[in-house]
Order: C-alpha cells, then structure tokens, then sequence
C-alpha cells in the first residue's frame, strides 16, 4: 500500500519543488527575456490560427443551439447575451487553453523530454545554467502572459462566429441589438473570471509540461509517454480548476 | 591532509550512489592530483558514467564526500555547483550539444552563460580557435544533426574546453566510432592536455585509449602525438581505475594494470 502511493507523493513533491524553483525565478538573476519572447511567439502567435479557429466556431455554434430555444420562448433578441457570457465566462477560458494544453504541453513536454534523454538538460547545468531558469520560468511567464491575450482575441471572434449565426445566417435580430444585448450583459465580473482563468490555466499548462519533460526517463518511448501525460494532466487540471473558479467568482 | 605532491583536483571520500535503492557506485575512494591523467575503464553499467555525474555535482551522492579543488561539495547549492563547474569541462558520452542551437551557439554557450560573458567580437574570435583546434572551422552555421558522430564528438570536445577549464571529465569519447574517428579524437583530448597541462579525467571500456594517454604526448613544434620516453622523467602522469558493478577494483600504473592476474582487470588489457 505504502508503494503503491509512494510514487504519486513523489510525483506531488517534485511538482511542488519545481514550481517553487520556477515561481523563486522570477526574482533571481539572470533572466532569460530572449526566450520568454521565443516562448511568447511559439505558443501565442503560432497558436492564434487554431484558437481563433475554435473560438469563431464555438460562438456559432452557441448562437445556433440557442436559436430554437431562444424563439420558443420569443426571446430571439437576447441571443447576443447568451453566447456573450458563455463565451467571455466559460468557452473561451476553457477552450482557448485545452487547445493551447494540446499544442503546447505536449511540445513543451516533448521538446524538454527529447533534451533529458539526450543528456542536454544534465549539459546545460555542466556549463553554469540552471535549466529551471532557462527553460521553465521562461515557458512560465510567456504562457501565463499570452494566453489571457489569445481568450481575449477568442472571445471576439466567438461573438463573431455568433453573430454570423444570428444576423446574416438566421435572422434572428438586427446587428446593433446582436452587439448592444452582448456588451450590456457583461459585467467586470465576466471579464475579471475570463481573463484570470487563462492566467492561471497558462501557468499550469507551462509548469506540467515542464515538470513531465524534466521527468522523462526511457528514451523516445518514455518522450511519447511524458507528453501524453503532460496534455493529459493539463485538460483534467484546467476542468477542475475552472470549477473551482467559478465556484469564487458566483459567490462574490 | 598530511600527503605532499601536486594538489588535489578530485577527491573521492567513500561516495555511495544508489538508484531506486540499486547501489551504482559503492564506497568509491580516490584522489586525483593536478596534472595527472585518469583512466577510468569498465564494462557499461560498471557507473563510470555516473562517477563523472558525481564529480560534476549533477548526482548528489547518498553518502560520503566529493572534494573539488579542495573543496568540501557535500553541503554545495546547486548555485554554489555552478561557480564551481566553470572551471571543469565535460564531455557528454552522446556529446549531448543543443540540437536546436549552431555549432557557433553551441561552443560559444559556456562562454556566455559562465560568468559575465566577454563582448560578442570576443566570442567569436575564440569560438573560431577553438573550432580550428579540433579542425571544425568550416561548421560554425551548421547545425549537430548536419554532423557525422566523430564531428559531433569534436564539437563536444570544442564546447568542454573552449573556457580553457582546469580539469577536463571526457564521458566515453570513443564510443560508437571507427577506430580512425577514434584515434583523432583521442589525438585531440591528448593535445588538449598537454598544450594547456589539464588535468585528465577520462571513462572508456577501450584500453588503448588509456595507452595512448599514458605513453604519447602532444609535441607543439611537430603538431603531432610522440612516444613518452620513459626515462623516470615521463611528463605525463597516467592513472588507470578500473570500475565493477560500481566498485573500484583497480587503481594504479599502465604496468601494474597489465600484470594484473584479476581475471576482470585484465580482460580489459586483452585486445
């Protein structure tokens, strides 16, 4: 029994350690702002095409699943507002960051995973750089940045797609009452949860596909297994959390 | 210390290393002196690799004590390890160079991340004796997966030493290749110690590396490798270790390896 939990308490330890290392970083000599930019470009703007991708189909498709249930009840007008707070509070946090959790932990986990077994990890510390330094705080700071900023661009182009769907498409109502019921509705408190989930989503994704990559052992095989488990790990952590979030924001 | 002699560089003080409760390396004692050249042979899983880890700081040991230029590691940061590394250099068994950077990033690294590095124009111009050293001039712009594994391997060697450190560690630097390839590459680690009087600290399962270290030496004026002379005024200072299952079960001279009756010692002078 004691075994059996042996290596989940040592997995929750060395997490623990590594995030600390990562989060103490911030504050320490030297600084990697060159691969914090890199980091930034990789994973915001080589990101943008499939999130603002899935953001403009997930606002269409929201504005589409209301549509009949809207005009039951004669509420048509009020399709703007409904995929505005969906999108703004729960689609585009979640969303934005299960596909950045898919692209990037796994190219995180892989790409750290690949230098561990190359020995390029055990390398860099030979020649006076602390990997955590090097490549996690940057991997750290460039996810929790640019993915408020891609939920925010997602969110817009869900309004969008929504829009497309009730206005030109079905005619449900008029584009300045699409517009003016959506911006109406929300509340900084919308935009508060919409913006600090992916804050908080990025630095999990960056932190769980280091820590992964820095554990892999066994070769190209053990390559596969940490970045399976990075993307993995991250999803199931991003659905927890925002339920916890949530649970903050509803009851302020 | 009450011993005379040159300083010590390395010392090993009862060091266990164990994995998953498997001992690696068990009681592991020795003390190498400046100047002088260390062959550490084995048979792969004997924790040759490992020991050098240890050196470096890279695994901590469970028990017993690492004296790195007369300093005590035991109780050493990872901060600490890193002002203490700069003046060792390694040499990875699988040359381990950043796959995403050049070989001018690549040798250029330890000069810009140990210490305050020099300014750009400086760099260059050592990157660019360095890669002349080991004959790589030409690759500056490539990157390691252009090279074959014996230019990977020179790279490697360019990288360890291009901050001219004072104790070199080579992790395998023969393995895999030809035996032309191996015998460049031996040239250059012998060239390297005897120009700038490093000192040798080198893993290997081939013997005639260790004879090679042992009996030649690097002459500047002809720019080639010369018997020793063995004239009781022999320069080079060569240690043989030989590694089993992580134990030490061999230290001493090329002579005394070879009339060992030890049927696991001497299977390493058969060849």
């Amino acid at each position: 029994m004691l075994d059996l939990l042996k290596i989940p308490v040592y997995s929750i330890q060395e997490f623990t350690l590594l995030t600390g290392r990562a989060y103490r970083n911030l504050f320490l000599r030297p600084h990697y702002w060159d691969d914090v930019v890199i980091q930034m470009d990789i994973i915001g703007f080589g990101s943008l095409p499939i999130v603002v991708l899935t953001g403009f189909f997930s606002g269409a498709v929201m504005a589409l699943q209301m549509s009949r249930a809207l005009s039951q009840y004669g509420a048509s007008g009020q399709v703007g507002q409904i995929v505005a707070i969906a999108i703004v509070r729960e689609l585009g946090p979640v969303l934005t960051s299960l596909v950045v959790a898919g692209r990037n932990a796994s190219g995180i986990a892989s790409e750290l995973g690949s230098m561990k077994v190359t020995e390029q990890i055990d390398a860099m510390r030979a020649l006076g750089t602390d990997p955590t330094k090097k490549l996690v705080t940057p991997r750290l700071i460039a996810t929790a940045v640019v993915l408020p900023l891609l939920t925010a661009i997602a969110d817009f182009v869900g309004m969008v797609g929504g829009w497309i769907v009730a206005v030109p498409m079905l005619h449900l109502t008029t584009g300045s009452q699409y517009w003016s019921s959506s911006w109406r509705s929300l509340e900084y408190n919308d935009l508060a949860q919409g913006l600090g989930k992916p804050f908080v989503f990025g630095m999990v994704i960056a932190l769980v596909g280091c820590f992964y990559g820095l554990q892999t052992t066994g070769g190209t095989q053990g390559v596969g297994r940490a970045t399976t488990q990075a993307v993995v790990v991250a999803s199931v952590w991003i659905f927890v959390l925002t339920f916890f979030i949530t649970r903050i924001f509803v009851n302020m | 210390m009450a011993d005379h002699g040159p300083e010590s560089v390395l010392r090993f003080e009862r060091v266990v290393v164990t994995f998953d409760e498997n001992p690696v390396l068990r009681d592991i004692s020795f003390n190498m002196r400046r100047g002088e050249t260390r062959i550490i042979l084995g048979a792969a899983g004997s924790g040759k690799t490992v020991l050098l880890k240890t050196a470096l700081g890279l695994i901590r040991p469970d028990s017993g004590r690492v004296w790195v230029f007369e300093e005590d590691s035991s109780d050493f940061s990872e901060h600490q390890w890193m002002k203490l590394r700069r003046r060792m250099g390694m040499l990875f068994q699988e040359s381990a160079l950043f796959d995403s950077l050049t070989i001018e990033e690549n040798v250029a690294y330890p000069l810009l991340n140990q210490g305050a590095p020099p300014p750009p124009g400086e760099v260059r111009s050592r990157v660019e004796e360095i890669l002349t050293f080991v004959e790589l001039e030409h690759t500056l712009e490539k990157f390691p997966s252009e090279l074959s594994g014996g230019m990977r391997r020179r790279v490697g060697i360019a990288r360890a030493i291009v901050t001219d450190p004072p104790l070199i560690l080579y992790d395998s630097p023969t393995a895999g290749l030809d035996p032309i390839t191996a015998n460049t590459i031996m040239e250059l680690v012998a060239k390297e110690r005897d120009t700038k009087s490093a000192t040798t600290a080198i893993v290997t399962h081939r013997f005639q590396d260790g004879e090679l270290m042992a009996k030649f030496s690097y002459n500047p004026g002809s720019g080639k490798l010369e018997p020793v002379l063995r004239n009781g005024t022999d320069p080079v200072n060569t240690v043989f270790m030989v590694l089993k299952e992580g134990e030490l079960v061999f230290e001493g001279t090329q002579a005394e390896l070879e009339q060992s009756r030890d049927p696991y010692v001497s299977k390493f002078v058969k060849h």
